[in-house]
């Protein structure tokens, strides 16, 4: 890298910006901010948006930041006041759902049947993990073997029951001098499914939020493609903080992505607002979707029974884990539950981390639809 | 055309979007300035953006505008280098040993080389414009397979060394973000998100796309499309979609269905799910109504 008081003098500011940007966490290379200041000057620069221009296809910061970006650009280039943005901002979801905020002059927290709080108002607050000892090592090393898993199109070398691997073989002819040793054969490998889990972080679901967090960080740390959303009145993408390894740093920075903590549920609008954002919807595809939510969905719940329907045609499990469940007088009678009952694959019992691990450990084996085990036991 | 040609093609971002529309594709200034860096700095051009955008018609449009024959590689889970780079012809292989008994044969030779995208691109003594269509489906490894390509134009096959581009390609991938790309690919590209036009380009794109739509159509089209896109749908429409809304709609007026009711029976090609179509219909009435007003 060339030091600053080598460059020239009009090529400073360009150079001082990739720096500012890598501060900020853009992964920024050398040779980009040597583009960069390469496309400044083929495009003139004419005028400001031409230096804009320039930086967004040499320097390639990605769509969730783009804001973020921009900020920058304007703070650095023309002097605004200094972008107040810390972290990874969130996907584009909230573009289509703002539902909640319409809502919140006109909705009053409902208290629902059994003493859950379950609204559609919007309580943005924030929340710490205190550090707690509990068996999720043990869980972590056991997923990635106990997943599902499917035959991938990627191929590996077997010693019986293959195709021919002509590659191999033939280069087993040539250093055999010409003599035919034994064929090399190849099969398609097998891979785990993902697991995607969707953490239901509203008021009704505070007393196992932690909990649920703990074994999302397990479970992204054990599994080899594991995604983690939460969601409350938004729509939160949590797996980057939780892939880091240290279990408190990852849930402090898990909880400063969230901002909808206990507040309300809007479960069917924002399960929608994932599944109409193709990225989001690959993860479900050919996935274990585990949902971790006590499914009071106040209101209408057509638009939960849609998602629900979504989810089970793209997923390969879809598997409700409810705390109320864990109750042995839990019948899913409310009308939600009873919606969406005939698309799940399993309504399991969610209230403690010990039995929800032993649950998706269980995910490999086979077992009877949800609406067949619950008619049985009604 | 040589590649001195493209460059002089490439005078500027409005020399490239003026040739864009020649070969009926509507360019913004940040694709125009994208496509021009791409082009003036030799680097490969990454295109991101939602399914039906026109990632692909712009690679198609830029090959035009160059003049050059375009080579496509379709991307997919599982694909690998002899998918992708070359493959040798192992039964021809075979077969030359079996007949050349005690003599020499270098089985390497070009006789046996099945050359695939990439290599054809290189050793193609014209420049060719490669587009590598939806890299996001593959696998890790062939995005790591293909950055000696994207970073030197080159590729090595053991058996032979390195090939070198002779001419070097205009390279353009496209992603529909279905999973994030690692970073050292990005960074050798120039890299450009085309997001939904606003309704009034749509409605140039949907005029300049189908000759015989009325402008009034077009622009009552792209306004529902607009509407209809905001809704959290399995599959919202692109723009692909919206011309042929426009053409259906236009077909059936013709043949005597009046304005609305046109709108409405055409919907089939615009939303083509049908829990989409359950969501959409109740409100599909006013939706046209609104957009024809």
């Amino acid at each position: 890298m060339m030091r600053g008081e080598s460059l020239p003098r009009a090529a400073a500011p360009f150079l001082g910006f990739a720096r500012l940007l890598r501060r900020h966490a853009f992964a920024i290379a050398p040779e980009q901010a040597t583009s960069f200041m390469q496309a400044v000057t083929l495009l003139g620069p004419r005028s400001m948006n031409d230096i804009r221009e320039a930086a967004l296809a040499t320097l390639a910061p990605s769509p969730d930041r783009r804001g973020e970006f921009d900020a920058h650009f304007r703070g650095y280039f023309y002097g605004d006041a200094k972008p107040l943005i810390e972290g990874e901002e969130d996907d584009e979801t909230r573009v289509k759902d703002d539902r909640g905020a319409r809502e919140e002059e006109n909705q009053v927290t409902r208290q629902e049947k059994g003493g859950e709080l379950s609204s559609a108002l919007e309580q943005l607050s924030a929340r710490d993990f205190q550090r707690d000892s509990d068996g999720l090592g043990s869980f972590r090393r056991r997923l990635a073997c106990a997943l599902p898993a499917r035959r991938s199109f990627r191929t590996a070398r077997t010693r019986s029951r293959g195709t021919l691997d002509l590659r191999r073989s033939l280069s087993e002819i040539v250093s055999a001098d010409g003599d035919i040793p034994a064929p090399q054969l190849r099969r398609r490998q097998t891979v785990p499914r993902k697991l995607l889990l969707l953490i239901d972080v509203s008021g009704s679901m505070k007393q196992h939020t932690a909990d649920y967090l703990k074994l999302a960080h397990a479970a992204v740390q054990g599994a080899d493609r594991a995604e983690v959303f939460t969601f409350g009145t938004r729509l939160t993408r949590i797996t980057s903080a939780l892939r880091i390894r240290g279990r408190e740093q990852a849930l402090a920075r898990a909880a400063g992505l969230v901002d909808d903590w206990d507040g309300g549920t809007r479960m069917g609008p924002t399960l929608l607002a994932f599944l109409s954002v193709p990225r989001f919807s690959a993860f479900a595809r050919g996935a274990c979707v585990v949902i971790l939510s006590d499914g009071l969905e106040r209101g209408d719940h057509s638009d939960l029974e849609t998602a629900m329907r979504r989810f089970s045609a793209r997923a390969f499990r879809l598997s409700l884990a409810s705390p109320l469940a864990g109750d042995p007088r839990f019948r899913p009678a409310t009308a939600a539950l009873g919606a969406i009952l005939p698309m799940l694959d399993d309504l399991v019992d969610g209230s403690s981390v010990g039995s929800l691990t032993d649950f998706i450990l269980s995910l490999a084996r086979p077992a009877p639809a949800a609406s067949v085990i619950w008619k049985r036991v009604s | 055309m040589t590649s001195a040609d493209a460059v002089a093609v490439a005078a500027s971002p409005e020399a490239i979007a003026a040739r864009l529309a020649a070969s009926r594709y509507l360019a913004d200034d940040s694709l125009a300035t994208a496509i021009f860096l791409a082009i003036r700095l030799g680097k490969p051009l990454l295109l991101e953006g939602a399914p039906g955008v026109g990632k692909t018609e712009a690679a198609k449009a830029v090959a035009e505008l160059l003049g050059r024959e375009l080579v496509r590689l379709q991307c997919y889970e599982g694909i690998d280098a002899g998918h992708a780079l070359y493959e040798w012809n192992y039964q021809r292989q075979l077969l030359a040993i079996r007949h050349a008994g005690e003599h020499e044969i270098d089985i390497y030779d070009d006789r046996f080389l099945i050359a695939r995208p990439l290599l054809q691109v290189l050793r193609a003594p014209e420049q060719r414009v490669l587009l590598v269509d939806e890299i996001d489906r593959s696998d890790h490894e062939f995005e790591a397979l293909l950055l000696e390509f994207l970073s030197d134009f080159q590729i090595s096959i053991p058996e032979r060394g390195t090939i070198r581009a002779a001419a070097q390609p205009i390279v353009i991938l496209t992603s529909n973000r279905t999973r994030e790309l690692a970073e050292a690919l990005r960074r050798r590209c120039v890299y450009h998100w085309i997001g939904y036009p606003d309704a009034q380009r749509e409605a140039e794109i949907i005029m300049l796309r189908s000759g015989h739509v009325a402008e009034a159509t077009a622009r009552a089209v792209a306004n529902a499309v607009q509407e209809i896109r905001a809704r959290p749908l399995a599959k919202p429409p692109g723009i692909a979609e919206a011309v042929e809304w426009a053409n259906a709609a236009t077909i059936l007026e013709k043949g005597g269905s009046p304005w609305p009711e046109a709108f409405r029976r055409a919907i089939g090609v615009l939303i083509k799910d049908e829990e989409d179509f359950s969501a959409i219909a109740p409100e599909l009435g006013r939706i046209v109504e609104e957009a024809l007003g």
